[in-house]
């Protein structure tokens, strides 16, 4: 397949992947800690997680557990947001210079 | 067609004639007989078979009946992944939670989403730039056909049968206590209309039946939080505060509670959690029913937003159960109330009930109804897809592939997978049916524990490590499934709760078994593939590249509609 080599050695396919797996990759792991991050909160610090916010009975772990929902979606955005508006452009560039 | 019809026919006129008969030899723990639930019931139930009717006349070729000839959009295939996803056990089992302990609901909740953005990041586009029907595809596609597509049948139909058990036994105990129908007869309900969606509409019908669901629910859901919201003046704080007040826990259903002690078995569930959805087969095959890989990433993006806006509903709705269900006399049961002095212990029906209770008491009888109605139809929906999902497997991988070396015809590969579908029916409702007194809540973290631990790292492995071997992923992918299967045997949820050795006894301590057998897969993997110098090894090496960049750019992918 010489085309293979041929589109390998394309920049915007270089760009392409350079871009969307630093992305992926970065996206990936920010969820990995965050949510880890919020197992071991549970798992170690019970407690803090149980601290009323003011003087309410809400607590700090109500926000904190939510706000982990609405990041994995928002991260989630961010990375669609991303290829929609460059990968993708990316991409038809290195189908239509590769038309054999 | 024509025997379509007749089943169609024969199917809904049975259903309120049964209903009929289970109502006058009620038991003590089924509720009365809810008609307004059956009439909604009956309604979605027909809708559904008329849409199964015109799938099946648009269901030809075999892209048809595995992937919907890839015609369904983005939003769409969004919603029915939701529809995929969002089970009864988690639309009532997490609300449940939420009523017994507070906010250790929310930990579930948040583990049973994360694995989505995984999804998104690195899964989702390279699984439809690579693949065509089922994840074998992809992860067969540089390596050694046959020994592949045998491990990933078998880390699929693992999955998709512990799954289909544990819903199973669900809505039989479910619909038993919503329709006042005895267990048997939900079974064989539940059964049988699944086999004729998947056998007549494919994947068409079971989109299309999982998107109706999604809407459903998500309505549902919406309506019934806003209204427990709207009795508190819209303040989470106001709710909160009277939960505390008349839940016998008091202010400690708001921090975690005993759900999660140790924290390695935290750690290892939400292992589980994140990456099993990410090793789901139902869930991955959903991915070929869009037409490209834009769409694919797009799909995962709308379903993300639709359950996590669905887990944060099942938060409020819990607490609205507190409030609310614990406290009126007319949900609870007086002789354990006199017991326990507790409206949480003394639900009726026991705690997966809180949220149809809730149903019943902000929006009466005929909310009820829908919400019972809902309910079945997602059960519905999450057993047909799974349905297709283990049927694909055989059809596309074991007989397709392995036995006709990717020759078989076609029609033949679809007549193969309605009759797995069958297969898998009966054998669905024959197991639902032993397994009627078991404690089958572990099934399904076992099925998460089998998808982190066999099919997820051979699939990440296979699209992005360029040394993988054939060998490597046989072994490891082996490995990961036997030690999950054998960790989960030997847990305390199963060594003593169900095979009851005495407490303590059990040699694993951990509930759930994805942190070691998830590291023995990937260790597999790794070493074997590593230590791998045979001819194939080479050929499966040589092979990365080329496919790395149709990953990576789609050129080549199977295109939308084979027609």
């Amino acid at each position: 397949m010489s085309n293979l080599a041929k589109i390998e050695r394309d920049p915007n396919y270089q760009e392409l992947v350079r871009r969307r797996s630093s992305l992926g990759w970065l996206l990936s792991a920010i969820m990995l800690v965050v949510y880890f991050g919020f197992i071991l909160l549970v798992a170690y610090a019970p407690k803090f997680l149980g601290i009323p916010l003011g003087t309410g009975v809400t607590t700090i772990g109500i926000p904190i557990g939510l706000s982990v929902i609405v990041l994995a979606f928002v991260l989630t955005g961010i990375y669609v947001r991303q290829a929609n508006s460059s990968y993708d452009v990316l991409i038809r560039k290195i189908v239509e210079e590769n038309r054999s | 067609m024509k025997r379509f019809a007749w089943l169609s026919v024969i199917l809904l006129a049975s259903v309120p004639t049964i209903a009929l008969a289970a109502g006058a030899v009620e038991g003590g723990s089924k509720q009365a007989t809810n008609w307004a639930a059956i009439g909604m019931f009956v309604g979605f139930v027909a809708l559904t078979l008329a849409i199964t009717y015109w799938a099946a006349k648009r269901t030809a070729s075999a892209a048809d009946f595995y992937s919907a000839g890839g015609g369904i959009t983005g939003f769409q295939n969004g919603l029915a992944i939701a529809g995929d996803y969002m089970s009864a056990a988690s639309f009532l089992g997490i609300s449940g939670l939420v009523y017994t302990s507070g906010y250790d609901g929310l930990i579930y909740s948040v583990g049973w989403l994360v694995g989505w953005p995984i999804v998104t990041f690195l899964i989702a586009e390279q699984l439809r730039n690579l693949g065509k029907f089922t994840f074998a595809d992809v992860t067969s596609f540089r390596l050694g056909q046959t020994e592949i597509r045998i491990l990933a049948a078998c880390g699929s139909l693992v999955t998709v049968a512990f799954y289909l058990i544990a819903q199973m036994v669900g809505a039989g105990k479910l619909i038993q206590l919503l329709f006042g129908l005895d267990y048997w007869i939900a079974v064989v309900l539940v059964g049988g209309l699944m086999m004729i969606y998947v056998t007549f509409g494919g994947m068409k019908a079971t989109t299309w039946v999982q998107i109706i669901k999604a809407v459903l629910l998500l309505s549902g859901a919406t309506f019934m939080a806003g209204a427990v919201l709207y009795k508190f003046g819209f303040s989470p704080e106001a709710l909160f505060t009277k939960a505390t007040e008349v839940h016998p826990k008091k202010l400690a259903i708001m921090e975690p509670g005993t759900l999660i002690s140790n924290p390695l078995s935290a750690v290892s569930l939400g292992l589980a959690l994140m990456f099993g959805t990410a090793g789901l087969p139902h869930i991955l095959m959903r991915f070929f029913t869009v037409k490209d890989a834009q769409a694919a990433r797009k799909s995962v993006f709308y379903a993300t937003g639709f359950i996590g806006y669905f887990y944060i509903l099942t938060f409020i709705i819990g607490f609205g159960a507190i409030t609310l269900v614990s406290t009126d006399a007319m949900f609870l049961d007086g002789s354990i109330l006199e017991k326990t002095k507790s409206g949480i212990a003394a639900i009726k029906g026991g705690s997966n009930m809180a949220a149809i209770h809730l149903a019943n008491a902000v929006g009466g009888n005929l909310f009820l109804g829908f919400i019972s109605a809902v309910a079945f139809a997602t059960i519905l929906a999450v057993v047909s897809g799974l349905a297709l999902a283990g049927a694909s497997s055989i059809s596309h991988d074991l007989y397709g592939m392995v036995i006709k070396g990717g020759n078989a015809n076609e029609q033949d590969e679809i007549r193969v997978s309605k009759i797995a579908t069958l297969v898998l029916g009966v054998l669905a409702i024959f197991l639902g049916i032993v397994f009627e007194n078991q404690n089958v809540a572990f099934m399904v973290g076992l099925a998460f524990a089998i998808a982190a631990s066999c099919n997820f790292p051979v699939l990440v492995m296979s699209i992005f490590w360029k040394d993988l071997t054939t060998r490597g992923a046989v072994v490891g992918g082996f490995l990961g499934l036997v030690s999950a299967v054998v960790g989960v045997v030997l847990s305390p949820a199963v060594w003593e709760a169900t095979l009851g050795f005495a407490k303590g006894s059990a040699p694993i301590k951990l509930d759930n078994p994805a942190l070691f057998s998830m590291a023995i897969a990937f260790a597999g993997i790794w070493l074997v593939s590593m230590l791998d110098r045979s001819k194939r090894a080479a050929v499966d090496r040589d092979g990365f590249d080329a496919q790395y960049v149709r990953s990576q750019t789609g050129i080549g992918a199977a295109s939308a509609t084979a027609h």
